[in-house]
Parts: structure tokens; C-alpha cells; sequence
């Protein structure tokens, strides 16, 4: 379904739709007020972005340095073209392990990868570890937001299939009675596993190092537990130095949830004694993306999610109506890069606005890179500007009120503006807005009568 | 100093009064002020549609139009951004198109850093909210953005502080959009409405007597809304408010 | 062809220019260090306390299993760490060392040396830190500077107890790991 429909869906539910764009914007204040803590908030986002722009004109070498270190520390280092060679490999280790039952913590990659469902689909239970991933999966749902993933469920929602899956109390809506009831019951899960899977913020070439960071400590807890670590990684998530993470850690759960720092940011050099640490590099499609000129800066994304809670649009149409793993302002510039037809609809989820540019701290122009998107969308469906606007003006006529009130604008326009697609679908206008009053004379009109 | 007046073809079709007011604001303030005859769209509602290639005969019809002039003022944010952001590179006019690029402004900026007015001295006794439009603000920088840690300003704020009686209230978002984008008015309509409307409540959650913005198109989404439910509020452009209080 | 050539031979082939690696100035925190610390402890819902209130918290017997590693404090240790971190599971407080706090976020930067084993920090239900007030630097940039490329397996900041906002964005402490942190400045 197109993002216009969806978007519509949510909106049903005003009450809802209102307390979802509340929620995400008390995130977005709370981001505010911290960066606006740092007086060299601006010139951190600057170095965030030369330091990945840096990356990106040389990710072939750094890619082989990482390689190089990581092997040395002890890291077993896999390389995966697409999403099903990441699979594959993630699969691999676990038959070698003979390991049915694998905690996860949050990783947006193995959501692109499908990981969940290829590993249920042989056998392997997945047991998402971040409580809002739990949340969500008990509900057979995606995350809604990449930081957030719970974001558009209500404490009700909560109670009630925590009920259902872990036998609270019936009506019980405390978070903290809740979040409890999660803890004991993953804690079982982290007792269990052999192998615990985690994603990768960032991956250090210098020292063959890479950093996870979590609030919860669940990417640790099932990592120290487990004999075995697989940490699955962009090849985008590449930064040269260790110094470099001073940048990239005070930028990143700023921009987040407006926390100074992530509670948990771990650094993972070697194994522990006994034990495996298996780190997989996918492409899937990011090569691709990087020959893109006018896109390839998308690749510097650190997946803070602020571009979603600063976006009026996600605030009021939910991660869901994307339709992407990644949704929102920066989702809207990723997915055309995976297929440009089914995402086509997301350019145009957007006001053009510009907020997210302004708020992503490694400077992404997003909203460019939206109206870029919109040239090539056109350009590959094959559509033209005359054909658009006659579509556009074929649903005028449908509705007589429309037909009154658009005629006389029309003939007013259309001397002008032959091409216009900006007057001619008013049924959509008018339906919840009215149309402004025609005056007797275009300024045009005025002006040579009264001044030339 | 030769002042063309660009004037956005909404604005000439259904805002008259706001071409008027900015033509005789300039020529209050001394300006040469001519509106050149030949002018039409600026091709913004094609390009942000995903049509910016088949602009290219509005744009080298813009150039031609504007060539000969040493400032060319439009009291739109949009339109100006699309002018030099978003016109399609014409062949063998790059310098001529570049020029014309650097010398196109909104309303508000051409008096602040053009004709360096400070402020516009005068009265207008009434209670007003200010929407600043994101093509404006994020694209021209005519105000501050509150997702940046940078020093607090407002071009038009600037322009309102020497006039007495006026009071502009301070939003609780201070720079939200109000969802009117083009054609995302029609293509994405719901979302649209709710953001007009969430937009137009903080304005009347402040009681104020007048919407005022430097963007014609996001007023003209925002008083369609407000006049379908019955919501007690006047829209004004920036050039109305300070032709009117100008003395 | 191996993914690995083929991942590496799709980048060489864009020919990318290479766009120059910034260089980091250093960015000053100013004012006191270790009270802007302690602000910032307060903030990641931790608490400061002294070496006397630690003793107190121990002997007040409400941690029956106490594990320390801590060596700028006197040893609480009530048992010895065993070979598998699974058998932490019933552990009520562990004590170690940080080595050095960031004033600007709390967090505390702790190596394999610090932790024993490396679950000790994340499976207690309760954490304490003991950090030596002159190793507290101004912002992150100070922090990886003091670290440097230093090698241990396993390195971390801890900024405060474990916590979410998950469900409908109402801060809870004690997801999964420590459900309090206690800093001991000494």
C-alpha cells in the first residue's frame, strides 16, 4: 500500500495519531536541550560527517585494515554480498555449534537481512533481547522506529499481550511491574543461549575493534553469557580511529533520546578465553548506493533515529506506513536505493521541511536527497509531467463542487500556467480545506491598468 | 538601483493584495520597483514533483525576464529557494543563470541585508503569531532553526521589533511545519490536514488576531483549514503587516 | 569470484576521490570536573557515595552475595568468582574499578583487568564503581585521548544503571542489567 494510504489509516484514530506525534516530539525536545548543552554541538556534527565522508571515498582500504585487525585480535571476519549470504553465514555457525535457541539484541541490519524468519524457518528460535523488540516480536510486528521500536504500542497494548505471553497480571499496566516481568524472563533466555547475536555501531580499522551501545545491557548480557559472539555489521559502519568515537559517542544517544551517553558502550577487541567472536561485513545493496553520487551520503547514517522524531510527517503517520525495515526521513532515502518501485511513495512523504537535514548528526542532506529521489522515481516510472497533471485533473471532474470552484481557478491558471500541477487536483484540496476566494483582478491585471 | 518585482503566480492569481503591498512597501522604502510583464511560474510545483527537467523553458523564460535587473524581490521563501536551489542548469547561461541566482531574494532578507532598514518603524496594535516557512527558514536561513545550536534569530522578527503596539507571540513549536509542501497538499492530503490543523492550534492556543508568514502558499493551506472549521483568525502577509504599519 | 573481491572490487571501481580525514581540536569542559561528574551521575540515575557508605550498604547484610575486585578499596568480597559467568546469576553486588570517569556523561571507562569476567558488570542486580577522583577528565575526546589504543579484549563505558524507556517512554531502571549503579569516588 502507498504511504498516502497508510498515512490516512493512522490518522483514523486522531487520538492516537495526536498521542504518537506528542510522544516522538517530547523525544525530539529532550534531544534539543542536551545537544544544546554543547557549545561545539555544530562543529561535532561537522566532524562527524568529514570523518564518514572520509570513510566512504576510501572503504575498500579500510575495510581490508579492519579485516586485517580484527583477525589478529582473534575475530573471525565474514564477508557477505546480500542479505542471503548473511544468512547463510549466521546459519553456518549455528549448525556448526548445534545451537537451537539464540538471543539477539538490537540490530536494524539483521531486520534488513530478515534474519528472524530465515532462522525460524531451520529451526532456530530467535529471542529478541531489547525489550521493545520483545514487545514487538511477541506481537509478530516489525520495530516501528529503528531506536524506539515499540514507539506506536500503548501501555494497554503492553499489558495485555504481556498477559497473554508471560502470564501478568490481567490490567497490570506499570512499566516497571512490566519491564520486571520482562527481565526474569529473559534473564532465562541469556542463561540459556550458546550463541547471541548483536549488531555494530561502529567498527574500528585502527584496532580491530567494534562498539555496540545499548541502554539496557542486553546486547552484553547475551554476548558475556553465550560461548559464542556474532556481530553483524553495514560495511558502512566503518570509523578510522578509536579518537574518532569521542566524536561519534557524544553525538550519537544525544541525538537519539537526548541521554549524554548510552548507558553500555562496549568495546569488543578479542574473545574471551573459550570463546568465539564471529563478525560478518554485508553489503546488500550498499555498494550500490555508494555509486550513487547524489545518494551516497546516506551511508553515513548512525542510525540515531532523530530524523524520525523530528519528521511531522513520521509523528503522524507511524514507522509502519513506510513500509520499509528502515522508515522515516532517512528510510525515505534508502529504500528507492533497494527498489525504487516498490518504495516509490516515500520521496513523497514529505513537505520537503528540511528538519531532518538539520538535526542528523552526521549532516546528511536528506531532504535533498528526497527531491533528488523524486527525479529519478519519475524518470524510471516512465511518467510526464503532462500525463501527472492530467491524472491529476481527471479526479477534478469527478466532483461537481470540486468542477464549480476549479473552473473558475482554472481558466484564472491555466492562461499561465499550462503545466501547473499545483491547482488542478482540488477535489483533494477542498476536502478539508477551503479554496481561497478568487479576486476580480490578477496582479497582473492590476498592475498594467494601474501602473504601466 | 533597479528592482524587479517576482511575484509567485498563486500570489498573482488569488493574492493580489500581497503583490500590492510589497510593490508599495519598496517603493515607501525608495526602491525602484518595476514588475516585469513577461513573468510566470517559477516551475517549483514540477520540480518538487519530480519534474524539474521539463522546467527548463519557465527557467530560461525566468532568465530572460530578470536578466536586466540589479535586484529581483519576491515575497515568497519558496519560490526563491526553488530559483536557486532547484532550476535546472541551462546550457550556455551558466554564468547569466548564476548571477541571477545570487541576486534573487525573499521579501524579508532584500530589506535586512539589502537595504540594511534594521527595522521598519510604525504601528500596528495587534496580537500576532508568526509562521515561519520551512523553505525560508531551513532553506534561505531567514530565521533561525531550533534543531541547530546557533544564536537565536528571525529576519521578520527584526523587521517587526520598531513597531509599536505589535505582539508576536512565542510559539510552542517554534518551527513546525504546516504541511501545506506542494503538492504533498493533495498527494498526501490526510497527513496535510493534520498538520495544518495541529499547526493552526498552537497559533490559537496563543490567542492571536493574526497568522502572519513570508510564504503566501503555507497561509493559504492554513486559512483553507481554519475557515472550513470556523476558527476565528485572520492571515496576513508579511508585506501587508509592514506596508500597513510602516509611517 | 569470493564476496570479499567482489564487495572490494565494486568500491575500487567507483574511483573515488579521496576527501581528507578531519583533524580533532580539542574541545575544553569548563568549571568543576568532578562536580559536573557527579551532576551528570545524578542525571544517568546513579548515586555517589563514600567508601563508608559502601561498608555500611555491605554489612547491612541486604547483599548476601557480594563480589569485589575493587583494589582502591578494602576487599567485601563475600565469595570468589567462579570459572563460568553463568554461575553469576545469583550475584547481588559486584565492586570493581573504573578507570578513569567523563564528566560531561558519567560514564566510566572499565577494561578486562577491571571486571574479572567480563558479565560481572551487567548479570548483578547491583553495581558499584570505585573511581579515584583525579581520573576524572572533562568530555570524550580527553577520555579516548587518556585510553589510547591501550589493549585489552574487552573495554567499556558504563554511564548508569541499566535502564529503557520502552514501553511507552516511561524510564524504568533494571532492563536487564544493574538495577542500581552506586559510584565511589576516593
Amino acid at each position: 500500500m502507498s504511504h498516502p494510504n497508510q498515512a490516512a489509516n493512522f490518522l483514523k484514530d486522531e487520538k492516537r495519531a495526536h498521542w504518537h506525534d506528542e510522544t516522538l516530539w517530547f523525544v525530539r525536545e529532550k534531544r534539543d536541550i542536551s545537544s544544546k548543552g554543547i557549545p561545539e554541538w555544530e562543529e561535532l556534527r561537522k566532524l562527524a560527517s568529514g570523518i564518514k565522508d572520509h570513510v566512504l571515498s576510501k572503504l575498500d582500504y579500510y575495510l581490508e585494515e579492519l579485516e586485517k585487525t580484527a583477525s589478529a585480535n582473534g575475530i573471525k571476519v565474514h564477508w557477505a554480498k546480500d542479505a542471503a549470504e548473511h544468512n547463510e553465514i549466521v546459519l553456518s555457525i549455528l549448525q556448526e555449534k548445534k545451537c537451537k535457541a539464540i538471543v539477539k539484541s538490537k540490530s536494524i541490519l539483521t531486520e534488513e537481512c530478515h534474519l528472524n524468519p530465515f532462522l525460524e524457518k531451520h529451526g532456530v528460535e530467535v529471542v529478541d533481547t531489547d525489550l521493545g523488540e520483545r514487545i514487538v516480536q511477541f506481537l509478530n510486528q516489525p520495530p516501528s522506529h529503528i531506536v524506539l521500536p515499540a514507539i506506536h504500542l500503548k501501555k494497554r497494548d503492553i499489558s495485555e499481550i504481556f498477559h497473554e505471553k508471560l502470564q501478568t497480571e490481567k490490567g497490570n499496566e506499570d512499566p516497571a511491574y512490566l519491564t520486571n516481568a520482562a527481565r526474569i524472563h529473559l534473564r532465562d533466555k541469556f542463561m540459556k543461549a550458546k550463541v547471541a547475536i548483536t549488531g555494530v555501531n561502529f567498527a574500528i580499522p585502527e584496532t580491530g575493534e567494534f562498539v555496540v551501545c545499548t541502554n539496557e545491557g542486553n546486547a552484553d548480557m547475551g554476548v558475556h553469557l553465550a560461548d559464542v559472539h556474532i556481530a553483524c555489521m553495514g560495511i558502512e559502519k566503518i570509523i578510522p580511529k578509536r579518537e574518532h568515537l569521542g566524536v561519534f559517542l557524544r553525538l550519537l544517544a544525544r541525538s537519539a533520546t537526548g541521554q549524554s551517553i548510552t548507558n553500555y558502550n562496549s568495546h569488543f577487541r578479542s574473545p574471551a578465553p573459550g570463546k568465539e567472536i564471529h563478525l560478518i561485513l554485508v553489503d546488500n545493496g550498499r555498494t550500490e548506493q555508494l555509486s550513487r553520487e547524489k545518494f551516497k551520503n546516506s551511508l553515513k547514517c548512525i542510525r540515531c533515529g532523530a530524523c524520525m522524531n523530528t519528521c511531522p510527517i513520521y509523528r503522524r503517520s507511524g514507522g509502519y506506513s513506510y513500509g520499509s525495515t528502515v522508515p522515516g526521513p532517512i528510510g525515505s532515502i534508502l529504500s528507492p536505493g533497494i527498489d525504487v518501485k516498490k518504495y516509490s511513495t516515500l520521496p513523497f512523504a514529505s513537505t520537503l521541511c528540511g528538519s531532518c537535514s538539520d538535526v542528523c548528526p552526521v549532516k546528511i542532506n536528506i531532504h535533498e536527497q528526497l527531491y533528488e529521489w523524486r527525479q529519478e522515481i519519475t524518470k524510471a516510472q516512465g511518467w510526464s509531467a503532462k500525463e501527472m497533471s492530467m491524472k491529476m485533473a481527471n479526479g477534478i471532474f469527478k466532483s461537481p463542487l470540486a468542477y464549480k470552484v476549479s473552473g473558475k481557478v482554472l481558466r484564472a491558471t491555466l492562461k499561465t500556467l499550462p503545466d501547473s500541477l499545483i491547482y488542478n487536483p482540488l477535489n483533494a484540496w477542498g476536502k478539508g480545506r477551503n479554496v481561497p476566494e478568487v479576486p476580480k483582478e490578477s496582479f497582473k491585471e492590476w498592475y498594467q491598468k494601474n501602473r504601466s | 538601483m533597479k528592482v524587479a518585482l517576482f511575484i509567485p503566480c498563486y500570489i498573482d492569481q488569488f493574492y493580489p493584495h500581497v503583490a500590492k503591498a510589497t510593490l508599495e512597501l519598496l517603493e515607501k522604502l525608495g526602491c525602484d520597483v518595476s514588475y516585469p510583464m513577461d513573468q510566470t511560474c517559477c516551475g517549483q510545483p514540477m520540480a518538487n514533483s519530480g519534474f524539474e527537467r521539463e522546467t527548463v523553458g519557465t527557467t530560461k523564460q525566468f532568465l530572460e525576464t530578470f536578466k536586466d535587473f540589479d535586484f529581483i524581490v519576491a515575497p515568497s521563501g519558496s519560490c526563491v529557494l526553488h530559483v536557486k536551489e532547484h532550476q535546472p542548469k541551462i546550457e550556455r547561461q551558466e554564468a547569466e543563470q548564476k548571477e541571477i541566482q545570487h541576486k534573487v531574494y525573499e521579501l524579508s532578507e532584500f530589506l535586512i541585508d539589502i537595504l540594511k532598514i534594521g527595522t521598519i518603524k510604525g504601528s500596528f496594535p495587534h496580537k500576532i503569531g508568526f509562521h515561519s516557512s520551512c523553505h525560508g527558514q531551513r532553506g534561505l536561513r531567514l530565521s533561525s532553526s531550533s534543531e541547530l545550536n546557533e544564536k537565536p534569530f528571525n529576519k521578520a522578527k527584526d523587521l517587526f521589533a520598531g513597531i509599536q503596539g505589535l505582539e508576536v507571540v512565542e510559539l510552542t513549536r517554534k518551527d513546525e511545519c504546516c504541511g501545506f509542501g506542494g503538492t504533498f497538499a493533495v498527494t498526501e492530503e490526510a497527513l496535510s490536514i493534520q498538520m495544518g490543523k495541529d499547526r493552526l492550534s498552537d497559533h490559537l492556543a496563543h490567542q492571536v488576531e493574526i497568522i502572519c508568514g513570508g510564504d503566501t502558499s503555507c497561509l493559504m493551506h492554513l486559512q483553507g483549514i481554519a475557515e472550513r472549521n470556523n476558527k476565528p483568525v485572520k492571515f496576513m502577509h508579511l508585506a501587508e503587516i509592514l506596508n500597513q504599519a510602516i509611517s | 569470484m569470493s564476496s570479499k573481491s567482489m564487495i572490494l572490487s565494486k568500491i575500487k571501481k567507483l574511483a573515488q576521490e579521496e576527501k581528507p580525514l578531519p583533524e580533532i581540536p580539542s574541545f575544553e569542559v569548563v568549571g568543576d570536573l568532578v562536580e559536573t561528574f557527579k551532576n551528570s551521575v545524578a542525571m544517568n540515575k546513579g548515586t555517589v557515595i563514600s567508601a563508608m557508605e559502601l561498608q555500611d550498604l555491605v554489612n547491612s547484610g541486604a547483599y548476601p552475595k557480594v563480589y569485589s575486585g575493587s583494589k582502591l578499596i578494602e576487599d567485601l568480597k563475600t565469595f570468589d568468582l567462579p570459572a563460568h559467568p553463568k554461575d553469576l546469576n545469583d550475584l547481588d553486588l559486584a565492586i570493581i574499578d573504573g578507570q578513569l570517569g567523563v564528566a560531561e556523561n558519567a560514564a566510566i571507562w572499565l577494561e578486562d583487568d577491571n571486571l574479572g569476567l567480563r558479565a560481572v558488570p551487567f548479570i548483578t542486580q547491583h553495581l558499584v564503581i570505585v573511581l579515584e577522583q583525579s581520573k576524572i577528565l572533562g568530555n570524550m575526546h580527553e577520555a579516548y585521548g587518556m585510553i589510547g589504543a591501550h589493549y585489552s579484549g574487552f573495554g567499556l563505558f558504563i554511564a548508569g544503571p541499566s535502564k529503557t524507556a520502552d514501553i511507552e517512554q516511561s524510564l524504568v531502571i533494571g532492563a536487564h542489567g544493574a538495577k542500581s549503579l552506586r559510584v565511589v569516588l576516593v
